[in-house]
């Protein structure tokens, strides 16, 4: 099994920098694939044609793709030990076709949830070094520490 | 039509989602994301999950088929926000009772005149009636363009 970004969750320390997750460059296949899966029909992200036609350069990725790659990241993080109680992510810039995602976070806080740890997480999702598309934020509650 | 606060508690008609693990793989392949979580009862047995759960933006694509009872003009929305709150793992098989809610509307000021937000829940309940999550969406809709004004 091929080694995921993930952390021990007593590793984890307010402002940490947790190890980043790259993506493979959005392709339009995967553009295709995402609408089948996701329901979502929108031709700006599968239609050149329709997106020129709306002043777009070509079509443009899912706000929501993105945001998969992040629960990806954050689904990792989590490990074994954790689960994901909440995530978010505010859409900023558009993702185009050979744009290459990394995923960061950063440890926020750490908490208790019902007598659990928890931590909060920030979420960055860029295309290239400081050039964001989107942020976010997500809380894991560790409910099955390795100890 | 613009956006007013009257239509805080505007409800869909409820719909049923039925999580089926070919569906769930698409949606994980879509992405790239081959996290054993999704398809390996024995690894996921270990996990804090106590078994096979769905990617976390899953939920995303049962939405589809609410019926809602207000006529937006698709033109004008774009999707600023995203957020799930999990209560309870969603699983292979499930069938989720789920009904989407406007459950706030307000008015910021932005570089093209007054933007509107619309805040849609939508709850997902397992068939015992336990809440499995809450994915709320945050709608940005834009001032109408003139000539959409004319028309």
């Amino acid at each position: 099994m091929k080694a995921i970004t993930t952390i021990p969750f007593s590793e984890m320390k307010v402002d940490m920098e947790l190890p980043p997750l790259e993506k493979s460059p959005v392709t339009k296949e995967q553009l295709v694939l995402y609408a089948e899966a996701s329901g979502d029909l929108n031709p700006l992200h599968t239609d050149d044609d329709f997106a020129k036609s709306i002043g777009m350069d070509g079509v443009i990725a899912h706000g929501m793709l993105i945001m998969g790659f992040l629960g990806q990241y954050v689904q990792e993080l989590a490990g074994t030990e954790s689960i994901v109680s909440k995530f978010n992510m505010r859409f900023g810039a558009m993702t185009k076709p050979g744009d290459a995602i990394t995923c960061r976070g950063k440890v926020n806080t750490l908490f208790e949830i019902e007598g659990k740890p928890a931590a909060e997480l920030e979420l960055i999702a860029e295309k290239a070094p400081g050039k964001q598309v989107g942020t976010g934020t997500a809380v894991l509650i560790c409910t099955n520490a390795n100890d | 039509m613009d956006l007013d606060k009257s239509m805080i508690g505007i409800a869909s008609e409820p719909y049923v989602a039925q999580i089926d693990p070919e569906r769930v793989m698409k949606f994980a392949q879509a992405i790239g994301d081959d996290n054993p979580l999704y398809s390996d009862e024995t690894y996921a047995a270990d996990t804090a999950y106590q078994g096979i759960t769905v990617p976390p933006t899953f939920l995303i694509s049962l939405g589809s088929s609410a019926k809602f009872p207000l006529e937006l003009d698709f033109r004008r929305m774009l999707h600023g926000e995203q957020e799930f709150i999990y209560h309870h793992p969603v699983r292979m098989g499930d069938t989720l009772d789920c009904t989407m809610k406007v459950t706030d509307v307000y008015d910021r000021e932005g570089k093209s005149g007054t933007m509107q937000f619309l805040v849609l829940d939508t709850e997902m309940k397992k068939e015992d009636g336990t809440l499995a999550a809450v994915a709320r969406n945050t709608i940005i809709y834009r001032p109408a363009p003139k000539e959409v004004r004319q028309l």
